[in-house]
């Protein structure tokens, strides 16, 4: 069976700022303010709307971080929901255009 | 501790400005009567010159952008200026008195992910509000650009400054704020104007309107805490610092001058000579105003309210000293607890001497006054 892209673009109404390694972001929305750790930032960084999620995994967080790659891949995925959920991320199976306003 | 507290006390420890209030012109189209701003364009920075700044804002890790004036739409440029910091990813608050905001105009604030618009609200009777502003018809206009605005899912604040001509009108504002389905904010402080002036001060309310709004739980929340008798301040509390105006937060003017705060104008720097970073690192100003803890505050470092005192050093500045108690926070503090703070029983003790000084001899010790005063040859 193969294997689904993932395509991730940050979403437009959010505000974000990296501060000391960490990225600060909040969702205009609604106001609710979150802060990402390394890892997730470079994730969050990497979300242009037409990169493949697994390749983002593959050439940023397993390029920066001494991680197993399937882990990283999962955690990604779940972060990837977790912050969709929120509006943060937009998520699709085609590639994103940009949404800066 | 909150996750933006947090977030607040790493900003403060790397001496990150995490937040910066920007005016981008003091043009106004309303003559508020206690505004502290003269409405002249002094030469107002360029489109250009704000996306600069902008770019070394958020290349300095500014994260809370607050856009305000005069009145930012006079500015044809506005729009294309938020923009600009969406496109930083700054969060974006914009304070306004929202006559100029239509449908149109609230589309494009929904569209460019603006996190909050305050708008200025004096009464909820027409005619008190458009004395204050001094524009026929604002009432009308501002009530309906916050329809807009809210038709457009927008988060508004109403901001209602207490005075002394709608000191009965906060009740009517907080809830037209109701019905609006918008937050509400009240001021009660009238501040010097920025060229030192003190006359508006005359606006401010007496004690007994400020003790009733402190303790009117509808606006001040819980009011068993916030007007609880003092303690007096402990020895960790000799380290506090005042607040983060200059640790986390400055003031941009519209000429691209840096202050700690709007309201603490003292001239630290200008965008337009040196580097955005360079003031906020090496500014001695900005390092003076740093060095401050209650310790260092010969009058507030031995009041019963040092501990939980809101003094403002902006204030104390405009008074003549920032390392010195502000009246007008003493003020707040004693409507607030009922316990008067060292500088007001000085004060007391200070007019009461007077008093005798004048049954002494009222002509030669007012001449005498005056002479010096003024420091004339005489």
């Amino acid at each position: 069976m193969p294997e689904t892209c993932i395509y991730i673009a940050r979403s437009s109404a959010i505000a974000a700022r990296a501060l000391a390694g960490e990225m600060m972001v909040m969702n205009s929305a609604d106001s609710t303010f979150f802060t990402l750790n390394e890892v997730a930032t470079t994730i969050f960084q990497a979300a242009d709307g037409h990169t493949p999620l697994r390749d983002i995994v593959r050439d940023h967080v397993c390029e920066q971080f001494d991680v197993d790659p399937e882990q990283a891949q999962a955690d990604a995925e779940q972060f990837v929901a977790e912050l969709s959920g929120h509006g943060i991320l937009l998520v699709s199976s085609q590639p994103l255009g940009s949404e800066t306003p | 501790m909150s996750l933006m507290s947090e977030v607040g006390q790493k900003a403060f420890n790397l001496g990150v400005p995490l937040a910066v209030h920007m005016d981008v012109t003091y043009r106004c189209n309303e003559r508020c009567v206690h505004c502290y701003l003269d409405h002249d364009d002094h030469g107002e920075m360029t489109t250009a010159e704000i996306k600069d700044v902008l770019d070394q804002l958020a290349e300095a890790g500014v994260f809370f952008i607050t856009f305000s004036g005069g009145e930012v739409l006079l500015r044809r440029d506005f729009f294309e200026i938020v923009e600009y910091a969406r496109r930083l990813m700054f969060n974006v608050k914009i304070k306004t008195n929202a006559v100029m905001i239509h449908e149109e105009e609230a589309r494009r604030i929904r569209e460019l992910g603006v996190d909050t618009i305050q708008i200025s609200v004096y009464s909820h009777r027409p005619e008190v509000h458009d004395a204050i502003t001094k524009l026929p018809h604002s009432f009308e206009r501002t009530v309906k650009a916050i329809r807009f605005l809210r038709e457009q899912g927008l988060r508004v604040t109403i901001a209602n400054v207490l005075m002394t001509v709608n000191s009965s009108d906060h009740s009517g504002v907080q809830a037209l704020a109701a019905e609006l389905g918008v937050q509400y904010t009240l001021d009660p402080t009238i501040t010097p104007m920025m060229d030192g002036d003190r006359s508006i001060l005359s606006l401010n309310v007496d004690e007994a309107a400020l003790r009733e709004v402190f303790h009117d739980e509808g606006i001040a929340g819980n009011v068993a805490e916030l007007c609880a008798p003092p303690l007096a301040p402990g020895e960790d509390d000799m380290d506090s610092l005042p607040c983060s105006a200059g640790h986390t937060a400055c003031y941009v003017s519209p000429y691209g001058d840096v202050y700690p705060c709007v309201q603490f104008p003292l001239p630290s720097g200008n965008v337009r000579r040196t580097k955005f970073l360079d003031i906020w690192r090496h500014s001695p100003q900005l390092n003076e105003v740093r060095s401050i803890h209650l310790r260092d505050m010969p009058s507030c470092s031995q009041c019963v309210h040092g501990g939980t005192c809101t003094r403002c050093p902006g204030l104390a500045y405009l008074e003549g000293n920032m390392r010195g108690p502000s009246h007008q926070d003493c003020e707040k503090s004693y409507a607030r607890t009922g316990v008067p703070s060292e500088n007001l029983k000085r004060r007391k003790a200070s007019s009461q001497m007077l008093q005798l000084v004048q049954i002494q001899g009222p002509h030669d010790a007012m001449n005498n006054g005056r002479v010096m005063e003024a420091g004339g040859p005489l």
